[in-house]
């Protein structure tokens, strides 16, 4: 017999949460249960949490892999409540930040090398399946328990509704930004595409004193990009002219787009030797033809969030740096028109749900 | 009124060309500039046939300007040094590779990466600096820049070493740039053909193991027996394909017929390299799911610069690495040609111009 949801965990605490039930995605009140506070974990009383795109494909099963119902939501800011017998580096009334894993094996090099986001046997904040069996929930709930080495702090002085993209839209730019060098003075990055992680990118580049050219199929997107976000120039994508003219004056691009888009316009605008690195993930194959990488030693790459260390690592740049993120602060119930809002990208640039104040039990 | 290849420059030269996309070659009179004062001449005793030129007299790239004389992996002796050359005299034996001129003011020139200039001038089918075609080495002499003329080391036999000047140094390159030399480190080398023989051997010189994925099963005992190879992987057989998931530090794809990347890219560890050296014409379609999930990345290498050439002859001298070579008459070469297409050399053609090439 399966076991109800508000049952799953033996020693547990009741929890209350938006999920969807079906692929249509449309999220409801949902009750369910968490594991109790074990010796290595912290406990936080969610404050934000925000709307990232992988919640949308996830909740609407675009990859095929959901297990219904689904608590999305793995940009978590949240206040300590308990912590654990050998949590030494938090306590309770810290402001925390649990992002996209909440677990890995820990023996395993990539684990070793403080990457556990590329750990084979790594465990998501929602719809994966935990050490104990059970299915993962994140952050559209009242609460939530992991291991104290998946929650950050939060640095102090950070808006928090604007901080809570950053632990996974932040990550996912910061991440190759470093991996690849790219904050080397002199660079030129590109950015492909102005949305959730466009737009930080943007910011994490300036702070790093690197150029930056906003690439996208929007015009009406530019004066946003120069006079809001601080690019140093704007590029449309669909003008081959002005394509042409920036061809080879790119060090680097990170290509945030998730829909299936043409490379070799891209690759174009690498110098020899440049990368593009795609953090979105189109899930249809692209074509890519050989020639452009060949003539131009140039390189396609990917990345996939980052480890906890790095996360860490990148909060408290942004706290040094004053970086968050564009947000629209919603509420709970908001949640359903923010889906579909965020479906036609009609938010700049996320929304952030205000978990604390709207999320009362029905 | 068009000039005719026989009256465009100074001196007589005398070599085989292709005149149609049939490929076919037959004799070709032609000729080249006098030896200026930045030039040398090569008397040409080897020329190795590379499967770009199979390529080229077919115009598979549609840019072949015939007539075509190829040939890009080419030994000679040399005749005559211009007066600016010091470093070379005659009666040395040098090698040149696939290219022959370059701006030398872009970056990529000053950095030594002749390869990558925009104005790169190519052996052969390019358009020279005078405005006319550039030929090959299947003729009897070419006078190139002293900057594109390599020394072959001594020790170092002259037919196997030819394809070095071409094959050699497409995979010696992307082995430097791409860090692949890490003694211990796994290499996959896909494709075992002129490039990938040849990226066995360096690989195993540099101390990698290196394990050869190929389509053919019957590549095996050359792989590990003929060329020392640790391992062999057949691609069609997904359990094998399988078991070597995420054991490979990088991989040196030289095939350059289309083909899927994604099994390639299963092989690959986290920040894995995957590098294309041979050169598919037509897209590949890539799924960036697994580039994400393991930081993978898929790069591209051309040929490589002059500087690098030279120091790619100098390691396979110390290191006693040459192609493996079938050596054939100038009058055989339509018909290695037609063997070359169907993968039948073990594993590349060399033409021994000097004895076999006659007026």
């Amino acid at each position: 017999m399966v076991e109800s949801r508000e049952e799953e965990h033996p020693q547990s605490q009741k929890v209350f949460g938006w999920a969807a039930r079906d692929s249509s995605g449309v999220l409801s009140p949902f009750i369910f249960s968490r594991r109790t506070n074990l010796a290595d974990d912290v406990t936080l009383k969610i404050l934000y949490c925000g709307i990232c795109h992988s919640d949308l494909h996830a909740t609407r099963n675009e990859w095929g892999n959901t297990i219904y119902p689904i608590v999305p939501g793995h940009e978590i800011i949240g206040t300590v409540t308990e912590v654990g017998a050998n949590v030494t580096d938090l306590k309770v009334g810290d402001i925390a930040g649990v992002g996209c894993l909440v677990g890995a094996c820990h023996t395993c090099e990539s684990c070793e090398d403080d990457l556990e986001n590329y750990c084979p046997r790594l465990v998501f904040a929602y719809n994966s399946i935990d050490h104990d069996g059970n299915v993962t929930y994140g952050g559209y709930s009242d609460r939530i328990v992991v291991p104290s080495r998946y929650a950050v702090r939060v640095p102090q002085g950070l808006p928090l509704a604007a901080a809570a993209p950053l632990l996974c839209a932040g990550i996912t730019v910061y991440s190759p930004m470093k991996f690849h060098r790219m904050t080397e003075p002199g660079r030129h990055i590109g950015v492909v595409g102005l949305g959730g992680l466009g737009h930080v990118a943007v910011k994490m580049a300036k702070a790093f004193g690197v150029r930056v050219t906003v690439v996208s199929t929007s015009p009406a997107k530019e004066k946003e990009a120069i006079q809001g976000l601080g690019a140093d120039a704007f590029l449309v994508s669909r003008d081959a002219e002005k394509m042409k003219a920036a061809a080879k004056t790119m060090d680097y691009i990170i290509d945030t787009v998730s829909a299936a888009h043409p490379l070799e316009p891209l690759m174009a605008l690498l110098k020899r030797d440049g990368k593009l690195i795609m953090v979105g993930a189109p899930d249809k194959p692209l074509s890519i033809h050989a020639f452009p990488l060949i003539f131009g030693r140039k390189a396609i790459a990917g990345s996939m969030i980052g480890g906890m260390k790095e996360t860490q690592e990148m909060m408290d740049f942004c706290g040094k740096h004053n970086i968050t993120a564009d947000v629209e602060v919603i509420n709970m119930d908001y949640v359903n028109t923010a889906m579909d809002r965020m479906a036609k990208a009609d938010v700049k640039y996320r929304f952030v749900i205000d978990v604390a104040n709207s999320l009362s039990k029905q | 009124m068009v000039q005719s290849q026989e009256e465009e420059h100074p001196r007589k030269a005398f070599g085989w060309a292709a005149r149609d996309t049939s490929g076919v070659l037959s004799p070709f009179n032609f000729s080249r500039r006098t030896n200026g004062a930045d030039d040398v001449t090569l008397k040409i005793l080897y020329c190795g046939i590379c499967h770009s030129d199979l390529h080229a007299v077919r115009n598979d790239w549609r840019n072949t300007v015939y007539p075509i004389v190829p040939g890009h992996e080419i030994i000679g002796a040399v005749t005559e040094v211009g007066t600016n050359v010091t470093d070379l005299k005659v009666g040395d034996i040098t090698g040149v590779g696939c290219l022959v001129g370059a701006c030398h003011t872009c970056e990529s020139c000053e950095g030594d990466q002749e390869n990558y200039c925009h104005r790169l001038i190519l052996t052969y089918n390019s358009v020279d600096r005078d405005g006319t075609v550039t030929y090959g080495g299947y003729s009897d002499h070419i006078v190139v820049p002293r900057r594109y003329a390599v020394r072959v080391p001594q020790g170092l036999p002259l037919a196997a070493a030819a394809p070095l000047l071409c094959a050699g140094i497409t995979v010696y390159s992307p082995m430097k740039h791409y860090a692949m030399t890490e003694p211990g480190r796994h290499l996959g080398v896909v494709g075992l053909g002129g490039l990938g023989h040849v990226a066995v051997k360096m690989a195993k010189a540099f101390g990698l193991k290196v394990t050869v994925i190929s389509t053919s099963p019957a590549k095996e005992k050359e792989a590990i027996q003929g060329l020392g190879a640790d391992d062999f992987l057949v691609s069609r057989d997904p359990e094998k394909m399988k078991a070597s998931a995420s054991t490979m530090d990088y991989i040196i794809d030289t095939v350059s017929a289309v083909h899927s990347l994604e099994p390639l890219l299963a092989l690959l560890k986290l920040n894995g390299k995957l590098v294309m050296v041979g050169a598919p014409d037509k897209p590949l379609s890539l799924n960036t799911h697994p580039l994400l999930f393991g930081r993978k990345a898929i790069g591209g290498s051309m040929i490589g610069g002059m500087k690098e050439t030279q120091e790619m002859m100098d390691f396979c001298c110390k290191h006693n690495i040459t192609a493996d070579v079938e050596v054939i008459n100038m009058d055989y070469v339509n018909t290695a040609m037609d063997r070359l297409a169907k993968s039948d050399v073990k594993y590349r053609f060399v033409i021994d111009v000097a004895n076999s090439l006659s007026n």
